[in-house]
């Protein structure tokens, strides 16, 4: 077993949260709120370290005022504590919200749609071996035809009758492979976290496997 | 006015970046720069405010003696010393804090955390029951494709037929792919809407008060 006091506390607190497997009890609890407020503390640390310190400490320690300017419009958040006030916190969700909508519009138009659409495409190189299962004309056609009947099964303005029925059904079949193969992705990654945990449990805890 | 004001300033803020995404010149690459920066900032007091939110809550709980009360002590307790630790570290000095802070990390939050993930995988396993059992053409199709993906990323389905890894990464590669994309499409256009929405002044949830 191990004699390190850290990997004694890692090991007691990784059964903590096991034990909710069993049912809900004081010590998955306890476990659970620690974990709650270490989380926000190493955020608030990370964004004092990449933000605040960044951002704040350093401009007005070199005496650029204007970094006052988008502190002041972030401090009126805090108004949300004064009843009175509170409508002030409307200012900074403006702000955000207008810069970051009018920017995201085209930046959105460009990656989301062009970008995918140009990667949708059938280009001349599929034409010199057709039947590559990864870059061959048929499975270019047989991305073209998922992405269009995805698009079509979402398309809620009209009744799915007649062939926008049938794009729509094949539009599911597509979908349904690709949160199979979501699924499938997450439980593996699941998977691989709780065989992480276990061999941390057996080898450095408890020295089972060597 | 107190909603005609923030109403303003999401729509001249909203044309005005729309605009300056396609003015290819220094200064506007240079406005662009400095909101982003300040973007930043003022989104950071919206995290202290999320911060300040949970300790209320927290002091709160413990003043009124809700149920499960002492556990909020562990709460405010891993907050400060988490924070503390790790600004406080920086300082000359003091590389002790430090140190326990990089211990604090590595052995009691990243095994909590990584532990929280991994029961999941048992909750997911009763999950695949219940998805994966083909009553429909659509159902089999998903569980055709979560059976190769999982066979496909460990050694074992290599060991029961060598193309099943292959198998896999078509499926990933071209109908996963083809219906991601059409999904992003989806977000694409539904992203566009609302941000339209918002900047015109028509979805005015944000305000608060229900829209009105």
């Amino acid at each position: 077993m191990s004699t390190d006091i850290w990997v004694w506390i890692a090991a007691l607190l990784s059964l903590a949260i096991f034990s909710y497997l069993y049912k809900d009890n004081p010590v998955f609890r306890f476990a659970e709120h620690l974990f709650t407020g270490l989380s926000v503390g190493y955020m608030i640390v990370l964004m004092w370290n990449n933000y605040a310190y960044q951002y704040i400490v350093i401009p007005i320690s070199q005496q650029r005022w204007i970094t006052l300017i988008p502190m002041a419009l972030g401090m009126l958040y805090l108004f949300r504590f004064v009843p009175k006030l509170q409508h002030l916190m409307l200012i900074p969700i403006a702000i955000t919200l207008g810069i970051w909508n009018g920017w995201s519009i085209p930046v959105v138009i460009e990656a989301d749609l062009f970008k995918q659409m140009q990667g949708t495409m059938v280009n001349t190189t599929m034409f010199q071996n057709p039947w590559d299962p990864h870059n061959g004309l048929v499975v270019g056609l047989l991305v073209v035809v998922g992405v269009v009947c995805t698009v079509l099964y979402f398309y809620f303005s009209r009744e799915h009758r007649g062939p926008l029925k049938v794009a729509s059904s094949v539009g599911i079949w597509f979908v349904m492979i690709g949160f199979g193969a979501s699924f499938g992705y997450t439980v593996m990654a699941r998977m691989s976290l709780l065989i992480g945990r276990i061999q941390f449990l057996f080898t450095e805890w408890i020295h089972l496997i060597k | 006015m107190r909603r005609q004001i923030p109403l303003m300033l999401v729509l001249v803020l909203g044309i005005f970046f729309f605009i300056q995404f396609f003015v290819p010149s220094r200064l506007s690459t240079n406005i662009y720069q400095v909101s982003l920066q300040w973007l930043i900032l003022i989104s950071a007091f919206a995290i202290v405010l999320a911060i300040g939110s949970l300790v209320n809550h927290h002091l709160l709980k413990i003043k009124r003696r809700r149920e499960h009360w002492p556990y909020s002590y562990a709460t405010l307790a891993g907050l400060v010393v988490m924070s503390l630790l790790g600004i406080l570290g920086r300082f000359p000095g003091l590389g002790l804090l430090d140190e326990i802070y990089y211990r604090l990390y590595l052995f009691v939050q990243a095994p909590m955390d990584a532990a929280m993930f991994a029961i999941l995988a048992f909750y997911m396993a009763s999950a695949s029951y219940r998805a994966f059992r083909a009553r429909s053409k659509e159902a089999l199709l998903l569980l055709v494709s979560g059976f190769f993906i999982m066979l496909g990323v460990i050694p074992l389905g290599a060991l029961i037929w060598d193309r099943i890894p292959d198998i896999a990464e078509w499926i990933m590669m071209v109908p996963n792919m083809a219906a991601k994309r059409g999904i992003l499409f989806g977000v694409g256009l539904g992203i566009t809407a609302t941000s339209l929405k918002i900047i015109l002044g028509i979805e005015r949830s944000w305000l608060g008060g229900g829209g009105k």
